[in-house]
């Protein structure tokens, strides 16, 4: 089978160190909820929305801008603002698709493309509810993808959702509780399954799906990638920066 | 074959364990192989690289969740091995059954190689789970179901073992990764029956299977997550941009399953 090159991602992989002293199971049962605050609980869900339709999403909740930092909280709650930053990511790039179909899209195409971006919405509301004191709403630049594109589009679906499985797979080691770990696994697989549906509408019938540049030949293992790898990918399409050195200090 | 007697149960988390834990991160998997090393080393040089780090004692909670993982992997690695040679599978999915066959084989030479000596050995196989699927090796819509089932169980089942692997931080993300390779399989299998990919409430109607497979999917009905009800927060909120279904609440969380509930799930396929 023939396979298009990954348009913006490079194949440099880092590796930060594993962390040294795992917690007590007595500390690590702490209440999700509880890590988070019960404000954010009622307070974050009104202000959910981004705006879809323009290239430059631009959030009418907090507002930031290119040059503004976001610095990641430590431990756990630092790998959940992690997570949501990058749910947030693949929730504004699928509202984008929805609201802007490519030409062609098919019935089909928009179904699954409708539910992806309903999951990631979902995922990235949940976070909001656990770590929003801590994120912003992120302002997001797609300009490098042809929203208008098939091939664009698909190719982009493909990226995200890969380094969405490759982030959880590989930040899962550095959680302290047991209950976030569950919770992470929960999602990745999900993330997965999108990965999976969006190469098979890539290249149907083929092994896309899992094929060895998804999935090691000899081994069975899908994606793991450290969080060292995953930020500046993600930062290509955040204007806020992204500051993890408290989080990587913590978890290494 | 009783299968709850080819596990001990999982042992409690103990001091001895984080003692060694905290040795073994010191000596650091990591610092002395780059992750680029684990991913395309072969099973023999991970298995290896697994265990050193544990100086050839495993904790026997990791032991015991790595062999219910190799025990449905044996089950898996059988069904493909048996099914994947048949005519019955149409050609335009053979490529897919194929990749799939070659990785649940990988994931038990994997597994083996870890567990050394302590791994169970395989287990003989009723594919037709007792004459409830009598035709799965010759027609391919039961096999396909079959297919499916296992996958979507695979996937719960690693879910739920992922906190019994914490004490072994190189061992739970290699288990991650089997776990999200099961996931793709399931999604694929699923659209290749006319299914979506992900699953849609919490029985097996709902995925296209007869209930006699509805413990596979019992409670991924739940909307619940980390005490925050998403289906109240979300489904009807105009504010978001994508109008949330309860369908799409249920399908955005994957569920855990026991060790228990999944040994009773496949002990039908247990000769």
């Amino acid at each position: 089978m023939t396979e298009k090159k990954h348009n913006f991602f490079s194949s440099m992989e880092k590796v930060t160190n594993r962390p040294d002293t795992v917690s007590s199971a007595a500390a690590s049962r702490r209440s999700f909820i509880r890590v988070a605050g019960a404000a954010a609980v009622t307070g974050g869900l009104l202000t959910a929305c981004s705006t879809a339709d323009e290239t430059s999403v631009q959030p009418t909740g907090s507002a930031r801008a290119a040059g503004d930092v976001v610095n990641l909280p430590t431990g756990d709650v630092g790998i959940l603002s992690f997570a949501y930053v990058l749910e947030q990511l693949e929730a504004a790039f699928y509202e984008m698709v929805v609201a802007k179909p490519y030409m062609g899209m098919t019935a089909n195409q928009k179904q699954i493309l409708t539910d992806i971006g309903g999951h990631e919405i979902i995922h990235r509301e949940f976070f909001r509810v656990a770590v929003g004191n801590f994120v912003p709403n992120l302002t997001f630049d797609f300009s490098g993808i042809d929203f208008n594109d098939k091939g664009s589009v698909l190719q982009a679906a493909a990226d995200f959702e890969l380094v969405g499985v490759g982030a959880y797979n590989g930040a899962g080691k550095y959680l302290k509780s047991a209950d976030y770990l569950t919770l992470a696994g929960k999602i990745v697989s999900v993330e997965t399954r999108h990965h999976s549906i969006i190469r098979e509408l890539q290249y149907p019938r083929l092994d896309a799906f899992a094929g060895p540049t998804i999935v090691t030949s000899d081994t069975g293992l899908h994606k793991a990638y450290e969080p060292t790898y995953v930020l500046p990918i993600a930062q290509k399409f955040i204007k806020e920066t992204i500051s993890a050195s408290a989080l990587l200090a913590s978890v290494s | 074959m009783n299968l709850q007697n080819i596990f001990s149960e999982i042992e409690k988390v103990d001091g001895e364990i984080f003692d060694r834990l905290a040795h073994v991160s010191r000596r650091g998997l990591f610092s002395s192989l780059t992750k680029k090393t684990i991913a395309v080393a072969a099973p023999a040089i991970m298995a290896s690289a697994l265990n050193k780090s544990y100086g050839q004692a495993l904790p026997q909670g990791v032991k015991d969740v790595l062999n219910f993982a190799l025990a449905l992997e044996y089950l898996e690695s059988g069904f493909y091995n048996t099914g994947g040679n048949l005519t019955m599978i149409p050609t335009i999915y053979k490529e897919a059954f194929e990749i799939i066959r070659r990785h649940e084989e990988v994931h038990v030479k994997l597994l083996r190689t870890v567990l050394g000596a302590d791994a169970i050995p395989m287990p003989k196989f009723d594919f037709t789970a007792k004459g409830t699927f009598p035709d799965v090796f010759s027609n391919f819509q039961t096999f396909s179901a079959v297919a499916q089932t296992f996958e979507d169980t695979g996937v719960r089942a690693y879910k739920g073992q992922a906190p019994n692997l914490m004490v072994a931080p190189a061992i739970l993300q290699v288990a991650l990764q089997i776990h999200a390779t099961e996931a793709a399989h399931a999604a694929n299998v699923r659209q290749l029956r006319g299914q979506k990919g992900w699953i849609t409430g919490g029985t097996a109607a709902m995925q296209g299977l007869p209930a006699v497979v509805n413990a596979s999917y019992a409670g991924e009905e739940n909307v619940v997550q980390a005490g925050a009800n998403l289906a109240s927060l979300l489904v009807g909120n105009a504010a978001l941009k994508i109008p949330i279904t309860m369908d799409m609440v249920t399908e955005s969380f994957d569920e855990p399953l026991t060790k228990d509930q999944v040994l009773a799930i496949v002990a039908p396929f247990f000769a």
